[in-house]
């Protein structure tokens, strides 16, 4: 069994955590911030990703639900002209949730290679259909115009930290909610889903319900990610949807590990270092730094960083 | 004379050119204690698996209580209270014993498992615990499944699957690849267990010394069919059961 080093009261958990990355937030440069935001936001798709692994299954379109959100908040800032981030976010999960609740029972039936593949095709065929409506964008996309809070219009340095808190105080309550469910009944269901559906199915619950309802869960988290994503650049476009997007969720969550929420977001600012340092350094190779990196983290970390975070109580000794 | 509680009507299955069911018709009374014998391929399994709705009879009826249920889904059958284990252990590898125990729990309460309600609550916890003290497997709560002994993992399957309230209990083969000497306390701990929940047993076993033991009748299948079903001393003293299953015709 796993204990985590983390307090057991979700709450106090949450505020403490919340409490850590204003102060931190407050100190970062402005280049930092966006980086975090960034991080943050696409480890909330991750996020989901680590939900459907820890029931065995691997989603490679994660990057739809990413598309939806920004897509939906984007559309809703230069048709109607609304750009309140809670408004926005408020739209992001709604447009997630409805394609989500839409596949997700089909998905359910499906396991392995022919989830992953399932998932994938359908962001595929969101990033062929984008690309080709030009009322959209096409592959350009659109512009996002910059995020209000609640009527406050912050700019310069001011709009950067004010979404960088915005994204904070989101990932703090989702990860409390998903810690929730981890911990609850349902989620130590889904733990044996990965180990023996079987069973599951023998004891009287439907495995195949519980799928639908962890990718419903996952594909919010996407859409959050997304509206995000989408705000914090100013900029959407069809390429949140391919497939190498999805392929970055699930980087993240095999770096991460599924034992953790901070590794999941911890893991995603290591990417985003990693990644942007790489950039910077190796323009022509930072691909292959990724996949260095990543076969030292399985190496080293073979439950992910999550398991940095955790520690496994050792067995008794035989009597 | 106790209610039937399980009765299958003429229950026949296929599987291609063999014949794993024929005409199998039983009728259960409640709060009894049968056992299934039969060589392998005879239909026993078959017979469980039909009546707990892994697989479907080409045609007969399976009633529980009076209630058709053999079109049911196995998790419906599971909820109405026949529950099953296997010869093979099935078990949640990567969770620990308790944990394990934790997950039936959860399920087999009155309400919906919950998605607020913490698995590891200490009255859920305890609860479990005694699950697993009524079995005498407590002492490996914190044990993951590959470093369990086989009747260990045998015990815990039985004991995930009595949670709730449980009327009929199917246990296919109980006692299989347990060491020839831990098999009559094994199968004294499972007896004990389950006579508390008051449910029916019925147990597929190949050893007949724990069939005279433990059961109170026994269905002695051949080819798909019930060659005899009748008390322990009946079946086993019966020719053809004797030439055909027990081997011990002279």
């Amino acid at each position: 069994m796993t204990e985590f080093i983390f307090p057991r009261s979700i709450p106090l958990a949450c505020a403490l955590a919340l409490a850590v990355l204003v102060v931190v937030g407050l100190i970062l440069p402005d280049w930092a911030m966006f980086l975090a935001t960034m991080a943050f936001s696409k480890g909330m798709v991750a996020l989901g990703v680590v939900c459907l692994m820890r029931s065995g299954l691997v989603s490679f379109g994660q990057g739809l639900y990413y598309c939806i959100g920004a897509y939906a908040s984007g559309l809703m800032a230069t048709w109607i002209g609304i750009s309140d981030i809670f408004l926005m976010s408020l739209l992001g999960i709604i447009a997630s949730g409805i394609v989500a609740v839409i596949f997700g029972p089909l998905l359910a039936t499906y396991r392995g290679i022919f989830f992953a593949m399932l998932t994938l095709s359908l962001s595929m065929i969101l990033y062929g259909t984008l690309s080709k409506m030009s009322v959209l964008g096409g592959t350009d996309g659109l512009n996002v115009s910059a995020p209000t809070f609640l009527g406050y219009h912050p700019e310069g340095r001011a709009l950067g930290l004010s979404l960088y808190m915005f994204t904070c105080a989101v990932i703090v309550v989702y990860g409390g909610l998903v810690r929730t469910l981890f911990d609850s009944e349902r989620g130590l269901i889904s733990l044996a889903i990965r180990d023996n559906e079987l069973r599951v199915e023998y004891l009287g619950t439907s495995v195949r319900t519980e799928i639908a309802v962890t990718y419903i869960v996952a594909a919010i988290a996407g859409g959050i990610g997304g509206v995000i994503s989408g705000a914090a650049i100013g900029h959407v476009d069809p390429e949140y949807a391919y497939w190498t997007t999805s392929g970055e969720f699930v980087f993240v969550a095999i770096l991460s590990g599924y034992f953790s929420i901070p590794a999941v977001f911890l893991g995603s600012v290591v990417l985003e270092i990693v990644r942007s340092f790489s950039n910077l350094y190796f323009p022509n190779t930072w691909q292959m730094s990724l996949g260095i990196f990543l076969l030292i983290v399985i190496l080293l970390f073979p439950k992910g960083l999550g398991s940095l975070l955790s520690r496994s109580k050792k067995p008794e000794k035989k009597q | 004379m106790s209610a039937t509680i399980l009765t299958t009507e003429n229950l026949n299955k296929s599987f291609g050119a063999v014949t794993a069911a024929r005409e199998v018709s039983v009728a259960v009374p409640d709060g009894a204690v049968w056992s299934m014998i039969g060589s392998n391929g005879a239909g026993k399994t078959t017979f469980v698996n039909m009546v707990t709705g892994y697989i479907k009879p080409d045609t007969g009826r399976i009633l529980f209580n009076g209630t058709d249920i053999t079109k049911m889904s196995p998790r419906q059958i599971t909820r109405l209270g026949i529950r099953r284990s296997f010869q093979i252990p099935q078990l949640c590898a990567e969770l620990t014993m308790l944990e394990n125990m934790l997950v039936s729990l959860s399920i087999n309460r009155k309400h919906k498992p919950s998605y607020k309600r913490s698995a590891r609550r200490p009255s859920q916890v305890d609860e479990a615990m005694d699950t697993l003290k009524r079995f005498r497997i407590e002492n490996y709560h914190d044990r993951l499944m590959s470093e369990l002994p086989a009747g260990v993992r045998k015990l815990l399957d039985i004991a995930m699957a009595i949670s709730g309230t449980p009327r009929v209990m199917l246990l296919d083969e109980p006692t299989s690849g347990v060491a020839a000497e831990e098999k009559f306390p094994l199968m004294d701990l499972v007896m004990e267990a389950l006579s508390k929940s008051n449910v029916t047993v019925m147990f597929v076993e190949h050893d007949m010394d724990i069939i005279t033991r433990y059961s109170e009748r026994v269905l002695a299948f051949y080819d798909g069919e019930i060659i005899a079903n009748d008390a322990p001393d009946q079946v086993l003293s019966d020719k053809i059961v004797q030439q055909y299953i027990t081997g011990t015709t002279k």
